[in-house]
């Protein structure tokens, strides 16, 4: 669980800084994620580097997911009879929220993939201009779009927030002054991920990228 | 102050157990909790009934006896106090009050509110111990041990073994308690010996006695009413990732 997520964070901060490139032209972006294309040539021919990048995000993706399923399983086992007055959450929101939230972010990604990557549901679809793309995804008519993106983006956040203090935790944070230090890294890199992923359809819908 | 509670009733084991409504008037403020289920079981002897089956003993929040679900809270809306030590001066005239005894796979009902917490001893058995000669007392200055180390096993040491972190965890795991009894020991001079096979004996228990996982969700420190910290997770992880690097418990590891 808490070595899939830490792939999965370092794949999202270069999935961010690669995003906010939108903000340098539409040259620049597109030059961007070509040069994706071409990463460790010429020892990886091809699109090689993308493909061991995509191999390794689903082993981790299946990884995770398993992790989650067991937990969740062991929980459901571990107590048969429900309160009748159900505990309100007392410790944190986002802790309690991670599997609903999970769940929420995989059909983003689903939805996101054939969106942007396969370009099945995007009105341009056109691998060769990602600019375009991600311009005609988030126009001010298709709101709901980015409707959609921002509550995944935000349950993303909550997902961070509790995940990454959890992994440091299971990796073997323990003493108090460090407790506080994993909470305050994971609140940060929850508000700067959500934060740097939200700013794109919002510049978008407000014209600033064009 | 008259009270309407609504309590878990459960004839035995077996039984399907069921919640019912009870009305108690001239409830004292001053009234410990238990000493108001007291006043309700006295009626409910005049009256011929069953009186409600609950854990207590000592009544000063040192033993870990008491503990129950009071409106989904383990031992009750105040934070850091058994069940025992909550007055009735927390609640309103006129509340309704739910009462279920706590629930998990490990801890089966034996009657109403009382569960058979018999999987810690399982826990305990499985490692949570020295191993040491006994005799007279040693000199208690040859053993010289860190203040920072002493306050954070004694706080760790607190535990009274209650339950309520696994009846307030969403996962019912007994992590925190099988973690209290971890760092007491792992901080202490004389619990290094055994102190990578200990994580990993008290770690399989646990599971075997059917508690859920940890997630570090965190709902069991606000319920524990000795405040164990929820850090002591952190040193039980610790503990466990180098005993699995250790390979410890193999015969001449």
């Amino acid at each position: 669980m808490a070595v899939s997520g830490i792939f999965f964070v370092l794949y999202l901060i270069a999935h961010m800084v690669g995003n906010l490139k939108a903000f340098a032209g539409e040259t620049a972006f597109d030059h961007y994620a070509h040069w994706l294309r071409d990463i460790g040539k010429p020892l990886l021919p091809g699109v090689w580097f993308l493909w061991i990048l995509r191999f390794a995000l689903t082993v981790s993706v299946v990884a995770h997911i398993w992790s989650a399923t067991v937990l969740a399983l062991r929980a459901r086992a571990a107590r048969p009879v429900r309160y009748a007055h159900r505990p309100k959450v007392q410790g944190s929101y986002a802790a309690r929220t991670m599997r609903w939230g999970g769940v929420i972010i995989l059909l983003f990604v689903i939805y996101h993939l054939l969106d942007l990557s396969v370009g099945t549901l995007n009105p341009v679809g056109d691998g060769s201009k990602p600019y375009s793309n991600v311009v005609a995804d988030f126009a001010p008519e298709r709101w709901y779009v980015t409707l959609f993106y921002t509550l995944a983006i935000v349950t993303l956040g909550f997902h961070l927030r509790h995940g990454v203090f959890s992994a440091l935790r299971s990796l073997g944070q323990q003493t108090p002054t460090g407790e506080r230090r994993a909470r305050a890294a994971a609140l940060a890199v929850a508000i700067l991920i959500s934060g740097g992923f939200l700013v794109i359809p919002f510049a978008v819908l407000t014209g600033l990228v064009s | 102050m008259n009270l309407t509670l609504r309590i878990w009733r459960q004839t035995g084991p077996e039984d399907k157990g069921r919640m019912v409504s009870y009305q108690v008037d001239d409830v004292s403020p001053d009234m410990s909790f238990l000493e108001m289920l007291d006043v309700l079981n006295e009626r409910l002897i005049l009256a011929g009934e069953d009186p409600v089956a609950f854990d207590h003993d000592c009544r000063e929040g040192i033993c870990g006896m008491c503990g129950m679900m009071i409106n989904g809270m383990a031992h009750g809306p105040q934070r850091g106090t058994t069940a025992c030590q909550l007055h009735m001066r927390q609640f309103k005239d006129g509340d309704t009050i739910d009462i279920e005894p706590w629930r998990a796979q490990a801890f089966p009902v034996i009657k109403d509110l009382v569960v058979n917490r018999g999987a810690f001893d399982k826990i305990i058995a499985a490692g949570g111990y020295i191993t040491a000669p006994t005799g007279s007392a040693p000199e208690a200055h040859a053993t010289p041990v860190a203040k920072a180390d002493a306050d954070a096993a004694f706080e760790a040491a607190a535990c009274i073994g209650c339950g309520a972190c696994v009846a307030a965890c969403p996962n019912g795991s007994g992590m925190l308690f099988t973690a209290a009894k971890i760092t007491q020991l792992s901080l202490m001079p004389q619990g290094q010996p055994e102190r990578y096979t200990r994580v990993i004996g008290m770690v399989d228990a646990h599971d075997e006695a059917g508690f859920g996982g940890c997630t570090n969700a965190g709902e069991c420190t606000v319920a524990c009413p000795k405040g164990i910290p929820l850090n002591t997770i952190g040193r039980l992880n610790r503990d466990f990732l180098t005993a699995n690097a250790k390979a410890a418990g193999k015969p001449g590891s």
